[in-house]
């Protein structure tokens, strides 16, 4: 590793962090659409909904972070493609900086940018009745398996952001993610599907994860769900971790 | 055909050439950009690249700059081969591309200040703050770059690549979109910059620009460098000139700058 990494990656770091606290409506957009379902699904949906024996929100919250941090990330892929577009990202290139931390700053930008979301979202379902008993380390889990999730769906992002040719291409990518919570147990249990329905979205991460928050929120025996639902996010780290490199250093060669 | 004007030998590097290329090629699938590419520029001189459109000049800098890879071929910068010592490389060049490479949502200043950690100096704030004032732009640091115009972006730019005094700048069309005042001020800066001692390889598409600024000239075409000398050498490639008398009528840009000076 350059012995430059970490004090690159904390420089880059810090610019990136320094757009979002400029232009804050990248945090804005990223809350609006979740909070804007919370409403819907919770005060218009929900008197409609089975969905357990508890409040709505408390079954709904998990899923609403999980489309959070799907829309949250297609920000990586704007950003990168912005910064190529602008020749800065060249200016970095040919720098004797360590290059890596190029991509790195962006994925922490993006984790940073990811969780004060994710926050807002909690501090919002809180105010429309969401309880929870967790206990700390329940919370710390949550919050692990949280970012495990975002660190891989913004490896994912960094792909189309150094592979775009335009600004639409970069951030189109995330529309199938945010749509793939509403194939799971989101919003309604999966149990209520018909067959081939049911099938994939019991076998799609989505629900593994969001099985596993909820048994987390409600102080129930996570199972061994939790082992799919982190071997998701791992594997989606790595795939997506290898491609981003790949086409890292075919951008840069 | 011009003929080949290259005064070192073909095969050994010219005496102090920090830049040093030969046979240089890079193909875009079937379109060959660069067919063997021979140059020298020593040490502390302004170099002119010239050619037209598409005649390979930003790929010749992009593989100098470690931002692209060669078919064939080798180049040196700073005594370092691009290839397989990338980083030192880098670590003698600054590259100031066609497009201002600055951050927008930054101020000028904090533009600078990065650049200075990301070369890894201490002291980044002193610093920006000297270069805001050699560049005047001291009133404009504490503003969003996206505010700035085109020239007050393209000094920030030039100033951001003098950071960390490289020995090697490239700047690749550096004046492209500027208007006449602005061109002057960055004609001003590369001259300082080579009387200080920095080698400057820079490409135009501007015949009077390498005519002002280069100690040689260049002219990239078709994928070769077909012609490169002074001025003095290139002229004496054509006929000597006829003595004629002609009244001598001010250039458009004579009377630009004449008005647009007198109101400053």
């Amino acid at each position: 590793m350059n012995k430059h990494f970490l004090g690159d990656t904390a420089v880059l770091l810090g610019r990136s962090l320094r757009h979002i606290a400029r232009s804050p409506d990248t945090i804005i957009t990223t809350v609006i659409t979740p909070i804007a379902m919370l409403l819907l699904f919770v005060y218009v949906l929900g008197g409609a909904i089975q969905a357990g024996t508890g409040s709505y929100v408390n079954y709904l919250l998990p899923g609403i972070l999980i489309i959070t941090i799907a829309s949250g990330i297609s920000y990586t892929a704007y950003r990168l493609f912005t910064d190529r577009q602008g020749g800065i990202f060249e200016r970095f290139q040919s720098m004797p900086i360590a290059r890596a931390a190029v991509l790195w700053a962006h994925v922490l930008t993006s984790l940073v940018a990811n969780l004060i979301s994710v926050v807002v979202v909690v501090l919002v379902a809180l105010a429309m009745g969401f309880r929870s008993g967790a206990g700390v380390l329940d919370w710390l889990a949550v919050a692990g398996i949280l970012v495990l999730f975002t660190l891989a769906l913004t490896w994912l992002a960094v792909i189309p952001g150094l592979a775009a040719s335009s600004v639409d291409g970069a951030s189109a990518f995330a529309y199938p993610l945010i749509f793939l919570p509403f194939i799971s147990s989101a919003f309604v249990p999966t149990a209520s599907m018909p067959g081939p329905v049911r099938a994939f979205a019991e076998n799609q991460p989505v629900t593994s994860i969001v099985n596993t928050l909820r048994a987390l929120f409600t102080e129930q025996p996570v199972g061994t769900g939790i082992w799919t639902a982190l071997a998701w996010c791992a594997g989606l780290l790595v795939v997506a971790v290898t491609f981003a490199g790949t086409t890292y250093r075919r951008r840069v060669s | 055909m011009l003929p080949c004007m290259n005064t070192s030998p073909a095969t050994d590097r010219a005496e102090g050439a920090v830049i040093h290329v030969r046979g240089l090629e890079k193909s875009y699938k079937e379109l060959k950009v660069l067919r063997g590419v021979d140059v020298d520029v020593a040490r502390g001189s302004i170099f002119a690249l010239l050619g037209s459109n598409g005649a390979g000049k930003t790929t010749l800098v992009r593989i100098l700059s470690t931002l692209l890879k060669a078919d064939g071929g080798r180049a040196e910068v700073n005594g370092f081969d691009v290839t397989t010592r990338a980083a030192d490389v880098r670590e003698s060049i600054s590259l100031t591309g066609q497009f201002a490479a600055v951050d927008e949502i930054l101020t000028g200043r904090e533009n600078l200040t990065l650049v200075a950690r990301l070369r890894h100096l201490k002291d980044a704030g002193p610093i920006a703050d000297r270069l805001l004032r050699r560049f005047s732009l001291t009133d404009a640091g504490g503003r969003r770059v996206a505010t700035y115009s085109g020239g007050m972006r393209r000094r920030l730019d030039i100033a951001m690549s003098l950071i960390g005094d490289p020995p090697v700048i490239f700047l690749d069309e550096p004046t492209t979109g500027l208007d006449p005042e602005a061109r002057l001020e960055v004609w001003s800066a590369v001259q300082e910059l080579a009387a200080g001692g920095t080698t400057v390889l820079l490409t135009t598409q501007y015949l009077d620009e390498a005519e002002h600024l280069a100690d040689r000239i260049a002219i990239l075409h078709e994928g070769r460098i077909i012609v490169n000398g002074t001025l003095a050498e290139l002229k004496r490639l054509l006929p000597p000139a006829k003595v004629e008398y002609v009244e001598k009528q001010p250039t458009l840009e004579d009377v630009f700058l004449s008005l647009v000076g007198e109101q400053r």
